[in-house]
């Protein structure tokens, strides 16, 4: 399996993109995480699935709750530090991009 | 999908580069930052809505916004001045993240005109300290996604 690939794969989609870095911030629960995002709880969880088979997310048992935690060891070099960074803006720049077209053909 | 953004972050040096080629004449680009309401429009997403309070089109002008989540809470803002706001072709910019501990950085962007139909966005960032730059681009996403100020306090003291 081409860990690598799959730990990009992971971070492409913006929703998991927020998962991490909310769970970067503090460990949170499945619940907790799902609170934060319109989508359902079943959509969430999947995305909480994929980060977490690729290591991206580290779950720990605390009472009868599971955390999830953030695990940065995934993303150690410089180069893995930017393509999230690079994805955040490209997504931006995207929306800009449609926006303004739209904008150009309604004048 | 391809990415059209390229970054470039040397290691060891205090500053990074965004590019980006679009499908747009330079103006409409150049309109997308200049205009409070476009601006808002794209800097949105799902988990956050961007609410403009300030935005000084002008020389020594300043700029101020804040993303909120869908319950209301403020989960990012930044604001900073317009060192220079020249049409269609470059803003000098400084950028803060609000109640956070990070040091304001130096955003240069400039606006090329490829062609009539296409042009390119070059913004180049300076941060305080190599340091700095390194931080910002490991704390993941920090600068704009969904980030409750208080919860970004406690990572970046535990970071220290």
């Amino acid at each position: 399996m081409d860990l690598r690939r799959d730990v990009f794969q992971a971070i492409a989609d913006p929703t998991r993109r927020a998962i991490i870095a909310l769970v970067a911030l503090q460990a949170m629960t499945p619940s907790a995480i799902a609170e934060n995002f319109d989508s359902s709880r079943q959509t969430i969880s999947k995305h909480i699935q994929i980060l977490t088979e690729c290591e991206l997310l580290k779950q720990e048992q605390t009472g009868r709750e599971i955390y999830y935690h953030f695990n940065p060891k995934k993303m150690k070099e410089i180069a893995d530090f930017i393509e999230p960074f690079r994805n955040l803006w490209d997504d931006r720049f995207n929306k800009l991009e449609a926006i303004m077209k739209k904008y150009k053909s309604k004048k | 999908m391809e990415r059209k953004t390229k970054v470039h972050a040397e290691d060891g040096k205090q500053e990074l580069q965004i590019t980006r080629e679009f499908d747009l004449p330079v103006e409409l680009l150049f309109k997308a930052h200049a205009d409070p309401e476009i601006f808002e429009q794209w800097m949105s997403h799902e988990y956050g809505t961007t609410k403009v309070l300030k935005l000084e089109s002008k020389n020594h002008g300043s700029w101020q916004f804040q993303t909120k989540d869908p319950q209301g809470n403020v989960v990012f803002g930044a604001n900073g001045v317009f060192h220079e706001f020249v049409l269609d072709r470059k803003i000098t910019r400084t950028f803060e993240m609000e109640n956070t501990p990070f040091d304001v950085q130096l955003e240069f962007l400039e606006f090329e005109k490829l062609t009539d139909e296409t042009s390119k966005l070059n913004m180049h960032i300076v941060y305080k300290s190599v340091a700095l730059r390194d931080q910002i681009l490991k704390m993941p996403f920090a600068s704009g996604l969904n980030m409750a100020h208080n919860r970004l306090q406690d990572i970046v003291s535990k970071l220290k």
